[in-house]
């Protein structure tokens, strides 16, 4: 088990996002977070990160427990993401833009950089290769040099995704990577997201409306309802769930 | 330049010898691999070579074995299709863009038993088809990304074939050079299908002689050497990219570069500046409509720039390519025209270094054509296909134009059969159709002329035109020749004419359907505050009569200075109220006009064109994109055109 996730609630004020939600991941699983608007998915995405600090609970990350993540240690200890309304940076390059994934990576001073002394340049040299293996492993290298903000949505995921991938992250975690995709970019992406779990050994979490997708490349489901935890399983399992059916459906009163 | 490789070496593997000890240190290919390129010189080329030899030996290819190759131009894919020529076997290239089905017949019409190819999408390709080819016992892959999970018996990694062929090398390095001498120029080096669009798909079997004669013969005419470049961008199962990346490159010791993927093309040719070019009408136009759309959007300086320069370029580029004289005064403004505009312009199109270009497959506009050779690419056409080994026709320097393919490469017999059909007999000349005497002895006759199916004629030069399928070419009623897809080209290379359909076979005059595009006119009313409504109403208004019939007037003085064909000229048009569709079965799939259906669909427009009326009313039917139908009533004009006596309008032409 890479992850897991006990009793987390987490409230702003009066309205309680997350109400005592449970669940575990396995290492190198595709695990998948579903759920109707509003029932939480992406606040349990920013609690497993650190971006939110759940008020009780406690999150075990590789046999380390926390009640709360402080983001920049979550990037440390491996976990990376990708955001819902993409956060690149439009004004930089592709290459750029991922090679920023590989910051934490850097070891050489800043004056070592500036200067670009020996080992600042054997270090550049090292993590643009890295960089290049993730743009060929993407298939982007026609817009290597493109500025991010020129690219059409569905390259921008893309990019955002080589960007997580850049820190070589035991633990992905993707926030609707499919959204506004047509068909045939949500079957490249599907591709990409397999190959990196099957490549990389990546562990992988990710929030998906596309229930087509969801059923295809994960292993097992948490669905969630207005903040907590209605049913975890198999695809199969999930999919024959009334609970669930009633949550997206609705039952009558 | 350096020395002509000795006639000798007279198969593909022993040149590939010969290169790695003349010239072991220069570079054979290099390919763009994470962002760098990387260089195999010719010593690494050729030792890939041999352990691959080496490891196919063991693996049981026996002399004319086939084995098929699927990938994208990469240096595996040139190293493996050598390695296949050493042992006495035959590669044959298979498009690696076909689908499963489409790759079916070649490996059961061959009989393949090995295959390489180059990635998990191939793979997943040949797996497909593997029930219906059961010869086809060895699949192997050259990236192995995504290919984990696959455990088929048939599938081995190029990697790993490789590694047992280093070692089955180093316990009998004398194996390879045994087998290569072994080889001999008329061998089978090669086999290349056709697409099949014209009925069942051929295989075109080519020997070592009938691929490198050729490429020497053009590679000394052009004076191409070890320090030239070619990137090799184009389908390595097409003969073409087989000559230019490999015959040539392996007769002249120069270095071919595989970009990195098919999207960076435009990037890689400006890093590598190829000297040596290849381009399909169709990539010249799409380059030259990306020049156009950024000067659009260029400052206003630089437009002005831009505009007055390409006049310059326009008026006497050409000229100066071809060594004709040109006053001082326009040499001097050309000249800061070139570091002005034409010099960084060919640095975008990663054209600076290119020495000599070629264009081929489908007719070139003129203002296309011009464009480049003025602002100072040496672009020439050239003529030939798969069953001749692509040099045919040659534009020499000097004698280039838009119109004709240029005279015959020296080394190849011409002539025209009397039904204009051009008759080809040369060194490069195909040795068969694989497993198709009958398809054999129809295109190729006892005395071994090859019938190519294209009908033409010599111009006062000796020039070759092409002008048409032979099957399409018609007569007037007075016996003059009648090409319409000839006269349809000319009409279509003017920006306003989208499709254009030329009827006359058998009657006394050429008349003619003109579909308007209507993109260009409706740009070129709305400068001209013409207030329309739709396509129907642009097609109908005289000012747009008259536009198009200045074109058709043009082409026509262009028709009579050519005496075979003076009377061809176009002498009524009408255009036609909606735009031809593939929908309607007008239009082939890929937007050829189905002259024959257009004619039994609108018999009466083509009658009324005959009986010499003003107009003439229809109703149609038409499908809209939703599936509806609706009707159309429309009254068409019918006008004349302006034609010329023969040999008169050269004044003309020459004032315009």
């Amino acid at each position: 088990m890479i992850l897991s996730v006990e009793n987390v609630s987490l409230a702003f004020g009066g309205v309680r996002a997350l109400q005592e939600v449970s669940f575990d991941v396995q290492e190198h699983e595709v695990r998948a977070i579903i759920g109707p608007n509003g029932a939480g998915k992406s606040s349990m995405l920013n609690v497993l990160n650190g971006v939110y600090h759940p008020q009780t609970g406690k999150i075990r990350f590789r046999g380390e427990e926390f009640t709360d993540m402080e983001s920049h240690r979550a990037a440390a200890m491996g976990i990376a993401r990708t955001f819902q309304n993409i956060a690149l940076f439009k004004g930089m390059t592709v290459l750029d833009n991922i090679m920023t994934g590989r910051n934490l990576k850097m070891r050489c001073s800043f004056l070592h950089q500036a200067l670009w002394l020996g080992p600042a340049k054997r270090e550049e040299l090292e993590h643009r290769r890295a960089v290049e293996e993730i743009i060929d492993f993407l298939e982007i290298q026609h817009i290597r040099k493109t500025p991010v903000g020129r690219l059409p949505y569905g390259l921008q995921k893309r990019v955002e995704l080589g960007r997580a991938l850049a820190a070589e992250p035991k633990l992905l975690l993707l926030d609707e990577p499919m959204a506004g995709m047509n068909l045939e970019e949500k079957q490249d992406m599907c591709r990409f997201i397999l190959d990196v779990n099957e490549q990389f050994g990546t562990t992988i979490v990710l929030i998906e409306h596309d229930m087509g997708v969801v059923m295809d490349i994960s292993n097992r489901v948490v669905v969630l309802d207005y903040g907590r935890k209605i049913a975890d399983g198999t695809p199969e399992e999930v999919r024959n769930n009334q609970r669930v059916i009633d949550a997206y459906l609705g039952v009558a009163h | 330049m350096a020395s002509a490789v000795p006639a000798s070496f007279d198969t593909f593997p022993k040149l590939l010898m010969h290169h790695a000890q003349a010239r072991g240190e220069r570079p054979a290919i290099r390919e763009k691999d994470l962002g760098i390129w990387q260089t195999w010189t010719w010593r690494e080329f050729a030792d890939e070579v041999r352990a691959l030899a080496c490891a196919l030996a063991a693996e049981g290819l026996k002399r004319d074995g086939h084995v098929a190759l699927v990938s994208d131009n990469r240096p595996r894919l040139y190293a493996a299709m050598c390695a296949v020529q050493c042992l006495g076997g035959v590669p044959v290239p298979l498009y690696q863009d076909a689908v499963a089905a489409e790759m079916a017949f070649p490996i059961q019409n061959a009989e393949i038993a090995m295959a390489f190819a180059e990635d998990q999408e191939q793979v997943d390709k040949l797996l497909e088809i593997l029930p219906q080819c059961p010869t086809l016992a060895r699949i192997y892959y050259d990236d192995p990304r995504g290919m984990r999970q696959y455990n088929q018996p048939q599938l081995k990694s190029y990697e790993s074939l490789l590694a047992a062929g280093r070692e089955a090398y180093q316990r009998d390095p004398r194996l390879v050079d045994a087998e290569i001498e072994k080889g001999k120029a008329s061998d089978i080096a090669g086999m290349f299908f056709t697409s099949g669009t014209t009925g069942v798909a051929k295989g075109v079997v080519h020997t070592h002689a009938s691929l490198l004669q050729p490429a020497r013969i053009a590679a000394e005419m052009e004076g191409l050497g070890d320090e030239d470049v070619v990137l090799a961008y184009l389908p390595p199962a097409w003969i073409g990219q087989n000559i230019f990346s490999c015959a040539q490159a392996f007769v002249t010791g120069y270095c071919i570069c595989c970009p990195e993927s098919p999207e960076t093309v435009i990037t890689d040719m400006r890093e590598i500046g190829p000297t040596y070019y290849f381009a399909p009408p169709r990539v010249l136009e799409a380059l030259l409509t990306q020049v156009s759309i950024r000067m659009e959007d260029a400052g206003r300086l630089k437009r002005w720039l831009y505009a007055k320069f390409m006049k310059i370029a326009n008026r006497v580029g050409g000229a100066l390519l071809d060594g004709k004289p040109v006053s001082a005064a326009e040499r001097l403004l050309y000249g800061l025209g070139d570091v002005l505009v034409y010099g960084p312009l060919r640095n975008v199109l990663g054209m600076s270094r290119v020495r000599v270009g070629y264009t081929a497959g489908e007719a070139i506009g003129p203002d296309l054509f011009k464009f480049y050779r003025s602002i100072g690419i040496n672009l020439k056409q050239l003529y030939g296909s798969t069953e001749t080994a692509v040099f045919v026709c040659v534009q020499p320097n000097g004698q280039v134009r838009s119109d004709t393919v240029g005279p015959a490469v020296p080394g190849v017999e011409l002539r025209f059969s009397p039904e204009r059909e051009l008759l080809i007999r040369s060194p490069g000349l195909f040795r068969e159709y694989y497993k198709n005497p009958q398809a054999t002895h129809e295109a190729k006759d006892a005395e071994g002329w090859f019938h190519t199916g294209d009908a033409g004629f010599f111009d006062a030069d000796h020039h070759v035109k092409i002008i048409d399928r032979v099957k399409d070419v018609g007569k007037l009623a007075d016996g003059t020749l009648f090409a319409p897809k000839y006269l349809e080209n000319k009409l279509k290379f003017f920006p306003y004419v989208k499709e254009a359909v030329c009827f006359g076979h058998l009657r006394d005059k050429v008349c003619a359907f003109i579909n308007i595009d209507p993109e260009a006119i409706g740009n070129w009313a709305e400068k001209r505050n013409l207030p329309y409504a739709g396509y129907t109403d642009l097609a109908s208004r005289d000012e747009v009569y008259d536009l198009v019939g200045g074109c058709i007037e043009r082409v026509n003085a262009d028709l009579a200075g050519e005496p075979e064909i003076a009377n061809s000229q176009i002498q009524r048009f009408l255009i036609l109220h909606k735009e031809l569709e593939a929908d309607d079965g007008e239009l082939t799939r890929t937007r050829k006009v189905r002259r024959g259906f257009i004619g039994e669909k609108y018999r009466e427009l083509v009658e009324a064109l005959y009986a010499g009326r003003d107009s003439v009313h229809v109703e149609a039917q038409v499908r809209y994109e939703d599936g509806r139908t609706g009707t159309y009533s429309a009254d068409l004009k019918i006008r004349d055109a302006k034609t010329f006596a023969p040999g008169a309008a050269q004044a003309l032409r020459r004032a315009a």
